[in-house]
């Protein structure tokens, strides 16, 4: 394969080490928070149903309402701050990379 | 391309012959008047689909044009497709009909469905496009011996995908036999027939389009819906919810309940309620929702279908707005149904249960909001929903036996494009078949525990192997294979011996295994044997897998050597 000794390059790249060790510690944080803000919302489900059951104030609207939206909504924020910051900062770090050892 | 017309004549011949037929097996008990609105509308969508089916199969000659549109959708459209594919009739129909029932407990169950898509993103699109070129067996076995791996693959995609597809075809049997009031077997054959034309000629172009006009629909669909309800309210939420609240407490009322009784029970559509029972039912399930999403051979196979990995990122973030806004007006639609259709007697009898079956809440909906031409146009949509659906499952499935099975196992990567197209198309069309014959046989079954079950299996054997196999440089061929198939029959076996089956189908007085979903023990075990297995694995392949990770590593951050997949 002719990619090998260029993939071999690359791999041994302090930029491109840098590169994965920053996307990394991102992408694993993003992942946590998903993970802690949906099993958060099932576990309190789960053991304490009359939290989200309260209303707020004196409406009906209940605190699960805002904290259900609130689940969906981050999921979708947080796909889109994982795609901005992609687009901007990461694609040009790898177009680099592969420029400039793809002679 | 004669042929390809003269199918599509054949399948609008049968669209107008089928309802007069159907006129014919008079008497069933649930079968609707047949509607002719519906029918019309969903002649239209057939007709157009079918015309598309068309352009698409001039463009498709290569088994690249036929697996993945040649690579050629953009981000936007396949967020769109994505979207298609994943909204099925279940969640439309079944989400509205749970809030319908209970309130609150419908979105705990969206939420599930929603939260699988930001796991995909930062953890797999990018490196799935990256190395993989048809299927996720491509990635999967990308460092591994192929024979193994493959296989595994292929067995855990055609095992989900059968599911998930009787779970559709019946699902698709009895919505079509209310909506539009045609007998149950040619529903059947309506459905799988559309399918099997969609894939046969026009392959993922075809497929793809179908979810793409299917997705604007339902979107639409439900836009309007949920905005009219709002309307109703002067767009308050509260008010929304406070009318629902008092509609429900009514209800209590005339079931005999005492004031404060019935006041509880209708506050009680504001909270979680009985949909989670147990604490361990509930993370289960909700590992199966999240983690399934990630391991269906359908949706990550979509991921081939663009260019780079920019489009691949790009691609989810539309799917998961568009998903996550769906999931969103489902709500606000159950709670109007609630309200204008609980209290009117022409959507309820005597007893207050749904005319026509628990899930009929949306389409009861429909008519209250837009009369009988837009509950023609949304009956219309739901079939249309089934039909993007099942064509995304079967292309699926025909791809792990054609490229999987065929070309790399059996022919060791030998075969040429020509013959594997072939035997793609030759097995959608085995695929088609079985899918009718097994959506008839299971007519009368209990078939809604096989999505979850799809997602179970999804979630202990794709989703655990390919995860693995991507991020850990210590996996090795056997450790994939031992663990991914460990994690499919413990989820296979502790399924049937859940109630869902083993109570509920079975008929035995409590189930050996008592929780709702078996993903929160049975993931963790695909892990750790994956693991287990691996660390103790010192075969010469062993190393070779170990030794090819840096390279498959680079490559799945950087795409070198992926550029090619999409000049074709």
């Amino acid at each position: 394969m002719a990619d090998s000794e260029r993939l071999a390059r690359i791999a041994a790249d302090p930029r491109y080490l840098a590169l994965t060790r920053q996307r990394g510690r991102f992408t694993w944080t993003l992942t946590c928070v998903v993970l802690a803000a949906y099993f958060g919302f099932i576990l309190l489900i789960a053991f304490d149903k009359s939290a989200l059951a309260a209303p707020i104030g004196a409406g009906v609207t209940s605190i699960g309402i805002p904290v259900g939206l609130g689940v969906i909504l981050l999921a979708i924020g947080l796909t889109g701050l994982y795609v901005r910051r992609a687009n901007r900062d990461y694609d040009a770090l790898v177009q680099s990379l592969v420029e400039s050892k793809g002679e | 391309m004669k042929l390809a017309r003269a199918a599509a004549l054949l399948s609008a011949a049968l669209l107008i012959a089928t309802p007069a037929l159907a006129d014919g097996v008079a008497g069933q008990t649930v079968r609707q008047p047949t509607n002719w609105t519906a029918i019309v509308m969903f002649a239209a969508f057939a007709i157009l689909t079918l015309g598309i089916t068309r352009w698409a199969a001039r463009r498709t000659k290569t088994a690249s044009d036929f697996y993945t549109a040649g690579g050629g959708i953009t981000g936007f459209q396949n967020g769109l497709a994505i979207a298609g594919d994943y909204m099925s009739a279940a969640s439309f129909l079944g989400i509205s009909a749970q809030i319908f029932a209970d309130g609150y407990d419908g979105l705990i169950y969206s939420i599930g469905f929603l939260v699988g898509w930001p796991i995909i993103l930062f953890l797999m699109a990018e490196r799935l496009r990256n190395l993989g070129r048809y299927t996720f067996a491509d990635v999967a076995s990308f460092r591994f011996a192929q024979t193994p791996v493959r296989t595994f693959a292929a067995l855990s995609t055609l095992v989900v995908v059968l599911f998930y597809l009787i779970a559709q075809m019946v699902g698709a049997g009895q919505l079509i036999k209310l909506l539009f009031g045609l007998d149950y077997a040619y529903a059947v054959i309506i459905v799988g027939v559309l399918m099997m034309l969609y894939v046969l000629f026009g392959g993922m172009t075809a497929t793809t389009w179908v979810q793409i006009i299917k997705a604007a629909l339902l979107l639409g669909c439900a836009s309007f819906m949920a905005f009219m309800v709002l309307a109703k309210f002067g767009f308050s939420p509260e008010a929304l919810f406070a009318r629902a609240v008092e509609v429900k407490t009514n209800l209590a009322v005339a079931t005999g309940l005492s004031a404060p009784e019935a006041a509880e029970r209708g506050r009680s559509i504001m909270g979680p309620g009985n949909f989670i029972k147990d604490p361990i039912s509930a993370i289960s399930f909700g590992m199966a929702l999240m983690f399934g999403t990630a391991g269906l051979p359908h949706i990550l196979m979509r991921f081939f279908t663009v260019p780079n990995a920019k489009a691949a990122r790009s691609s989810v973030l539309w799917a998961t707005g568009w998903i996550g806004y769906f999931y969103l007006l489902t709500f606000i639609i159950g709670f109007g149904a609630i309200v204008l259709v609980a209290t009117d007697a022409s959507y309820v009898d005597g007893a207050g249960v749904l005319r026509g079956g628990a899930n009929m809440a949306a389409i009861h909906l429909a008519q209250a909001i837009g009369g009988n031409i837009f509950l023609g146009f949304v009956s219309a949509v739901a079939f249309a929903t089934i039909l993007a659906v099942v064509a995304g499952l079967t292309l699926s499935g025909a791809s792990a036996v054609s490229h999987d099975l065929y070309a790399t196992v059996f022919r060791k990567g030998e075969a040429d494009s020509a013959a594997e197209l072939r035997v793609s198309r030759r097995t959608v069309l085995v695929l088609a078949v079985i899918a009718i014959l097994l959506g008839i046989l299971f007519e009368k079954q209990n078939v809604a525990f096989m999505v979850s079950l799809a997602f179970a299996l999804a979630a202990s054997g794709n989703f655990p192997v390919l995860l693995l196999s991507l991020l850990w440089k210590g996996c090795t061929t056997r450790g994939v294979v031992v663990g991914g198939s460990v994690g499919l029959i413990t989820a296979l076996v502790l399924t049937i011996l859940s109630p869902a089956i083993w109570v509920a189908i079975l008929h035995h007085d409590a189930a050996i295994f008592p929780y709702s979903s078996p993903a929160i023990f049975t993931v963790p075990l695909a892990f750790i044997t994956i693991w287990l297995v691996s660390v103790l694995d010192t075969s010469p392949r062993a190393a070779v897998d170990r030794g090819a990770y840096l390279e498959q590593r680079v490559r799945s951050e950087t795409g070198i050597g992926a550029e090619g997949a999409s000049e074709h």
